[in-house]
């Protein structure tokens, strides 16, 4: 008896999380199937979900009439590009935090976390004042160094978190072994962050690679990553479901596969900390 | 070779001082343990002499060469610590082979040296293991063979056998004694073990709130404690102290008495009072007697078996050649 309760309990909670599974994943099957559509299909009442023509005119219209490999190239820049530069200022940042730590390293680390927690839009007007002045409005650089800003916060915390799980006394080992500073952070310290950094690093990637505020406020044409690509496609006058849905896939299409190859790195980065 | 020597040396953390100035030699060749209660110093003291913290004043000197300032992979010590603090990335051959990287050993020599050392300490079938595969006792070692190849100046142990079950712990003692005697090189070992201090050391040091209380050999810590404190943390089981044992007292407020220095028998003896438990060991029986108006509880070490179980009588007859006598402030009266 007890054991086929368990059994059952098995199964509605496996047809439990599947269903909530399946409802997160919802919109995005839906996008991928409205990108197969044609528009007259996609807007289609009652909607139509698998039995329809499949066809890629979507995407071959997509391409035609806007420069896919450009957007992509500007994501791929401004991702990258403001997570290496983030790294490379947030590793000594979060070392010093977790490895010599003063009376105020608490304070600092919530203080930089609390502007996490201010609104965008309340800093918009003055960001791009000074992105005018400084002449990096829709330039890759600018965008960078925002998106370097946005999540230096979170680079740092996560590497602090990481740093901490490192036993100090390990590193005092080295020292006592007769390694210099250098050798002490080439031999011993990097080795055992990498898969910390190696986290913190596709994390950012994927958080700057998906941010749509400042990408579609600071640029216009040159600059514009795979956000400003969507929303070129939701026009104000006419419908193009399908149009707009084949160029969202295309822009999520990369991170998505990225991401897929990334599981066990991503989930260790998500849960840092929570389990030793 | 390894010679060193505290002179006033201090340490406080901020506003705190940890270790007052003290003095202390430390001899070539010589096995010295701090023991002491946790919180007493021990540790930052070995830290300061590794130089993993900086002093706060004082000098310290290694083979007479001043050190204060050096930082740690410059003093040529070698440290095992509690946590074994092994790297985990590296497999136990590269743990080993790490200090003589470090130093620009050549490579065969340092293939002769790992081989040496792990035979040595029973590792030669491990060498290819990360540290995560291997039991306590053997990551301890890989810490001891990572401290060996260096040949350094002395050892630095920082309580190396905490993380290890009893059993275990006696082995390694004795790994440490003979690797003590086979290399006749300094070792500094802490502990809070007052049975590893009076087992392994040359010459103890009593640490209490930074403050060294007493320096001796095993023996004679035994033999003539200093005060109350060395009397009462030297000796297992602890000594009884005792009050108002009339002319015993010889005019001193508290005398102390260890448990292995009592007779018990069960007719007649100076000391009246009631068993309250018995520990049975064979070897030896300690009996634990309440109600001698004395003490609270007095200790008593009876080699062999003893008869006695709870709520008995019994009467006790202190060695009075082997009492210990305290004055007020619980310094010993010579």
């Amino acid at each position: 008896m007890g054991r086929s309760v368990t059994t059952q309990r098995k199964a509605f909670n496996t047809l439990f999380a599947w269903g909530i599974g399946l409802l997160i994943f919802f919109p995005i099957l839906w996008t991928i199937l409205t990108s197969f559509k044609t528009e007259a299909t996609a807007i289609a009442d009652p909607p139509v979900i698998f039995f329809f023509d499949w066809t890629v005119e979507n995407y071959v219209v997509v391409q035609e009439r806007s420069n896919y490999l450009r957007f992509l190239w500007n994501s791929v820049i401004i991702a990258g590009g403001s997570t290496v530069l983030g790294i490379i200022i947030a590793v000594p940042a979060a070392w010093s935090m977790a490895f010599v730590p003063s009376r105020r390293t608490k304070d600092i680390l919530l203080w930089m976390l609390s502007t996490k927690m201010l609104p965008a839009v309340g800093v918009l007007y003055p960001i791009y004042l000074i992105f005018i002045k400084l002449g990096i409005l829709d330039t890759r650089i600018g965008l960078v160094v925002v998106m370097m800003f946005i999540n230096l916060p979170i680079i740092v915390w996560m590497l602090y978190t990481y740093f901490r799980e490192i036993p100090g006394e390990i590193l005092e080992a080295a020292r006592m072994d007769g390694a210099s500073l250098r050798a002490e952070i080439i031999h011993v310290l990097t080795p055992m962050a990498i898969p910390g950094i190696a986290s913190t690093v596709l994390l950012n990637f994927i958080l700057a690679w998906n941010e749509a505020f400042w990408t579609l406020n600071l640029t216009a044409a040159k600059a514009a990553p795979l956000t400003a690509f969507i929303a070129s496609y939701s026009s104000p006058e006419g419908l193009f479901y399908a149009k707009l849905s084949a160029a969202s896939v295309m822009a999520i299409a990369p991170i998505l596969v990225m991401g897929w190859f990334s599981q066990k790195q991503l989930v260790r980065g998500l849960t840092f900390g929570a389990v030793k | 070779m390894g010679r060193i020597t505290l002179d006033q040396v201090s340490k406080s953390f901020g506003e705190v001082e940890v270790i007052p100035p003290l003095d202390l030699t430390i001899d070539d060749g010589e096995f010295v343990v701090f023991v002491g209660p946790s919180g007493c110093g021990k540790s930052t003291l070995l830290r300061l002499i590794a130089g993993l913290e900086d002093v706060s004043s004082g000098e310290i000197r290694i083979d007479r060469e001043p050190a204060t300032h050096l930082p740690p992979s410059k003093r040529g010590l070698a440290m095992v610590f509690q946590s074994y603090a092994l790297y985990p990335h590296m497999s136990v051959r590269k743990n080993i082979a790490f200090p003589m990287k470090m130093a620009g050993v050549p490579e065969d020599e340092q293939a002769r040296k790992i081989a040496d050392a792990a035979t040595a300490l029973n590792l030669t079938d491990y060498l290819d293991r990360r540290p995560g595969q291997l039991s306590g006792g053997q990551r301890q070692r890989v810490a001891i063979g990572r401290a060996i190849v260096r040949e350094p100046a002395a050892f630095l142990f920082d309580e190396p056998l905490s993380n290890l079950d009893a059993a275990l712990r006696v082995g390694m003692r004795l790994e440490i004694s003979e690797l003590h005697k086979r290399l006749a090189t300094t070792m500094i070992y802490v502990t809070h073990d007052q049975v590893e201090a009076m087992t392994m050391a040359d010459k103890i040091v009593v640490l209490r709130d930074g403050l060294i209380e007493q320096v001796g050999s095993p023996l004679d810590l035994y033999r003539a404690p200093r005060n109350l404190f060395v009397a009462g943390f030297i000796g297992s089981p602890r000594m009884n102290f005792v009050t108002g044992a009339g002319d015993r007292m010889g005019g001193a407020p508290t005398i102390g008495v260890r448990p292995e220095h009592i007779m018990a028998s069960k007719e007649s003896g100076p000391w009246k009072g009631t068993v309250g438990v018995s520990e049975h060991l064979g070897s030896d029986t300690f009996l634990h007697v309440h109600d001698t108006g004395l003490a609270e509880t007095l200790t008593v070490r009876v080699g062999g078996e003893f008869d006695a179980r709870h709520g008995d009588t019994v009467f006790l007859t202190p060695d009075d050649e082997k009492i210990h006598r305290f004055d007020a402030d619980g310094s010993r009266i010579a």
